[in-house]
């Protein structure tokens, strides 16, 4: 009797902490190599990860004879799940961030865990040679704007080098372009505008640090005006926030490293880099890390001296290199452009394998949690049917800290359900529509300009 | 023979009277909404203001006894958003499709005067704060006839234009004097979140979030500085006057825009940032999260102007399964509301006044009461703006203003009688089809 109270007792907690192992897969690590094994998570954590894993009583256990689990994909450059990526008619928009317009309904989330991704940055767009704050997110699907957040992940900001910034400036015109222009319109601009950015964000840190020391002799004054346009450089300053600077030619690299170096500052990455294969041992000396496409070029003259070497060769310069995708669609099978690296520059499996797991988290400050399948780390898991480096592999299961997010088989099986219920309500608001036109017609206030025209 | 038909016009057109002393609707069943429903009961006006209300009241010997029995007597309705009152021309500064774009949209060439993009502290776009609604009113608005045939006695009108709209007022549709109409002033600060596309900041949604933290925090540090300043102006820096901030300041809530669920998340979240008294307009998706609405606290205000399928879709466009649920199952949000005990009140949101009722049913039809309806639309709304002590239900010392229907409110053939107004009588006008439809127009191209 009394065992049976006991077991009653623990019955909701075990629910509370879900146990689940996934047994006889092959399992790449990334960082502690590659076995045939079980990885057992338990309260969203990788609680263990070998060759022979015991199961607990009451755990959920995924047979996955056959299959290859990797950790969760990371996707260093994406802009999906926002509401607005580009506020683009002014130089320096560090005022905004995605963080404010998340949007959890964008079916691209979905799709994203459906390319075994879980984790990616949500970049402001490239119209600013400052840009707005980025957001790293979890692709929680389901879950509302704040459940997608990071949690403790570090913030970002994005920088642009090149043609998009200054072709807001361009008489020209083109996508971004600004009636009536604005500055900067070329590369110089670009510089000067950072640079005098920075040393805009300098004087109001000094404002704000002159506030605190009158405060501390306990005299009285006003705090200064809050700039939020200065606050995220001022962190920048500060080592609070990364930079992730959108790039591409070799010149304009260089230019953006002196610059970081001048006002005391690091480039915590450089995105789409793709002359970064000239400079990789002067990238690698400031410490950036680079996140590259895997063979994109000639998209446009700032793209012409691209090669599908760019990873490889920075690699073994010692960059820190991820591929990413810029693209809702190319997120998808990030696991293909990862192989892309090895026909390209010889990288093996772990390297490439890396340079869309760990090395992406670690550009990202969040190395400690995601990225690899080591114990202690969130149960973010990709499982491949086939060798995620072959682009025959489909993604048949993933988990976010422990939970099934992306079930293929259950989605097949739900597809027709969805269909009827879709059905069914387009029928009822079909017959409600004939319903209404047989009334009189209703008519319109003339006056629309009625207040509470939402969004 | 002129003349006289002139002058018989002008007394048809009359459609009010003041009666000469104390009034008393004897017999009547009503819905006090403060209080128990009477179903034999009589309330007494006088001077503009409810006297008394009970099932055996003693009447004075100078009242005005009016038979009521078998019609129901509702507090007056409140539109609890609205423009009605305000001249057409200052509504109509924004075109409406551009205010309902969705606000990725980039729009090239702005029909904005050219501005400049960056000023510091001191720019402040598409922002009119310091714009009362009660300096603007125009009492020959044909909407307030309009408006108040179809039972509703007040109105909280705003100006609509802009980021920073402006400050609304609660008004009594009295439609005589300007100064006579107004209840109270100002009842809070109408903010958009139109995003105005590439051409100028802020041209995006996070743009105009950012915008609106920025002023807000402006105001607080505008707040501080005029303070010190006050207290030893001698020997000190003059800060700068700033009306923009003013406006903010001394607007009582801030209204923000949150129509589906995801705005409904971000505008709570956004209101708590930024330390203000808020109230969200939309709602229309609110059945999905009424607990965490309710929860929040923040008084949500619910547009009857259910989601319908544009007039011009293109037939051959599938739509998705969200926007197919939200068209169903919007008129279903007030009754999760009611259910979940957040605060919420109605406005028409562009639905003619003669189909609010209509729109209403379709509420009722899918779960809410009438009794929460009734409240939505009096009593929630005045107490929502801070006015409950003056009107919304009917209660002694409260302002004359009632619905007289013949029947139930929510029955849509019984018939509105007549509406008190400050204790003043306003019959409903027939409907007429709306100008120039038909006779009295010349055809399109006449040369006559």
């Amino acid at each position: 009797m009394n065992r049976f109270a006991l077991f009653l007792l623990a019955l909701p907690l075990m629910a509370a902490s879900q146990t689940t192992v996934i047994r006889n897969a092959t399992v790449l690590t990334v960082t502690k190599g590659t076995f045939q094994g079980s990885i057992l998570i338990r309260d969203g954590k990788i609680v263990e990860a070998g060759e022979k894993v015991l199961v607990p009583d009451g755990a959920r256990v995924i047979d996955a004879a056959g299959q290859f689990v990797m950790p969760g994909i990371i996707d260093c450059h994406s802009h999906i799940a926002a509401d607005s990526i580009n506020e683009g008619a002014i130089a320096v928009s560090s005022m905004v961030g995605i963080e404010d317009v998340i949007n959890p309904d964008d079916i691209d989330i979905y799709r994203a865990l459906a390319g075994g991704v879980t984790t990616a940055n949500i970049l402001h767009g490239s119209a600013n040679p400052i840009g707005g704050k980025c957001q790293v997110m979890k692709m929680r699907w389901g879950k509302d704007a704040q459940g997608l957040i990071f949690e403790g992940a570090m913030p970002g900001i994005k920088f642009a080098l090149g043609e998009n910034p200054k072709r807001a400036g361009s008489p020209g015109g083109g996508f971004g372009a600004t009636p009536g222009l604005r500055y900067p319109a070329s590369r110089m601009g670009v510089e000067d505008v950072i640079r005098e950015a920075f040393t805009e964000a300098r004087a109001y840190q000094k404002e704000w640090r002159d506030y605190q020391a009158k405060l501390d002799r306990h005299e009285q004054a006003v705090p200064p005006r809050r700039d939020l346009k200065l606050e995220p450089l001022v962190e920048v300053l500060e080592g609070k926030r990364y930079v992730h600077a959108h790039c591409y030619r070799a010149d304009e690299i260089l230019m953006l490293l002196r610059v970081a170096d001048d006002f005391g500052f690091k480039i915590r990455t450089l995105q789409h880099v793709l002359e970064g294969y000239k400079v990789a041992k002067e990238i690698a000396a400031h410490g950036a890390g680079a996140s590259t496409f895997s063979d994109w070029w000639a998209y446009k003259a700032e793209a012409f001296d691209a090669i599908p070497y760019n990873a490889a060769i920075m690699v073994r310069k010692g960059v820190l290199v991820s591929l990413n995708s810029d693209s809702a669609e190319l997120m998808r099978h990030l696991n293909t452009e990862a192989a892309k690296a090895m026909k390209y520059g010889g990288l093996d499996e772990t390297e490439a394998l890396s340079l869309v797991t760990i090395n992406p988290a670690k550009q990202l400050g969040i190395e400690g949690r995601v990225g690899s399948i080591e114990p202690g780390k969130d149960a973010d898991l990709a499982i491949f049917d086939k060798h995620p480096l072959s682009n025959y592999a489909k993604v048949t299961k993933v988990f976010i800290d422990g939970e099934l997010y992306f079930d293929r088989e259950k989605d097949l099986e739900e597809r027709p359900g969805k269909e009827v219920r879709k059905k069914a309500l387009v029928d009822k608001l079909r017959a409600q529509e004939k319903k209404e036109r047989k009334k009189p017609e209703q008519t319109e206030d003339k006056k629309s300009e009625e207040p509470g025209g939402v969004q | 023979m002129k003349h006289l038909i002139t002058m018989l016009l002008a007394a048809a057109s009359l459609t009010y009277a003041q009666a000469p002393g104390p009034i008393a609707l004897r017999g009547a069943r009503v819905v006090t909404v403060s209080g128990p429903v009477l179903e034999k009961g009589t309330v007494l006006l006088r001077n503009g203001l409810i006297e008394a209300v009970g099932e055996n009241l003693d009447l004075p010997k100078d009242a005005w006894v009016v038979d009521a029995q078998g019609v129901t007597v509702y507090p007056g309705l409140i539109d609890a958003l609205s423009t009605v009152g305000l001249p057409e021309t200052s509504a109509q500064t924004t075109p409406r499709a551009e205010a309902n774009a969705a606000p990725a949209t980039p729009r090239f060439g702005a029909q904005e005067p050219a501005m400049p993009l960056e000023q510091g502290p001191e720019f402040r776009p598409f922002t009119t704060t310091w714009v009362r609604a009660a300096d603007l009113l125009n009492p020959a608005d044909r909407h307030i006839e309009e408006t108040r045939s179809a039972g509703f006695t007040s109105v909280v009108t705003f100006p609509s234009t802009g980021i920073f709209a402006g400050e609304g007022a609660f008004l009594n549709l009295s439609g005589e004097k300007q100064g006579r109409m107004v209840v109270a002033s100002p009842t809070g600060q109408y903010v958009t979140l139109t995003a105005h596309g590439f051409g100028t900041y802020p041209g995006s949604l996070m743009g105009v979030i950012a915008y609106i933290r920025q002023v807000s925090f402006d105001a607080d540090h505008y707040k501080l500085e005029m303070q010190a300043y006050a207290s030893h102006p001698v020997g000190q820096k003059r800060p700068n006057y700033d009306r923009a901030v003013e406006g903010l300041l001394e607007s009582p809530r801030l209204l923000l825009p949150a129509d589906n669920a995801k705005q409904l998340d971000r505008m709570i979240r956004f209101a708590a940032e930024l330390k203000r008294p808020a109230v969200l307009y939309g709602g229309h998706e609110a059945y999905k999260i009424a607990d965490r609405v309710a929860k929040s606290g923040v008084p949500l205000l619910v547009s009857l102007k259910w989601p319908e399928k544009p007039k011009d879709a293109d037939p051959d466009q599938e739509e998705s399964f969200r926007t197919l649920e939200l068209r169903d199952r919007a008129p279903s949000s007030p009754a999760a509301l009611e259910k979940a005990g957040a605060r919420f009140a109605f406005y028409s949101g562009g639905t003619a006044a003669k189909d609010v009722r209509k729109a209403l049913k379709r509420a009722i039809d899918a779960g809410l009461t009438e009794a929460a309806a009734v409240r939505a639309l009096t009593l929630s709304a005045a107490e929502i703006y801070g006015v409950a002590d003056r009107v919304g239900s009917i209660a002694p010392g409260k302002i004359a203003n009632l619905l007289v229907v013949k029947g139930s409110l929510f029955d849509e053939k019984a018939k509105i009688q007549y509406v008190f107004i400050d204790g003043v009588k306003y019959e409903p006008v027939p409907e007429t089809p709306p100008p120039g439809d038909r006779e009295g127009r010349a055809a399109p191209g006449g040369v006559e």
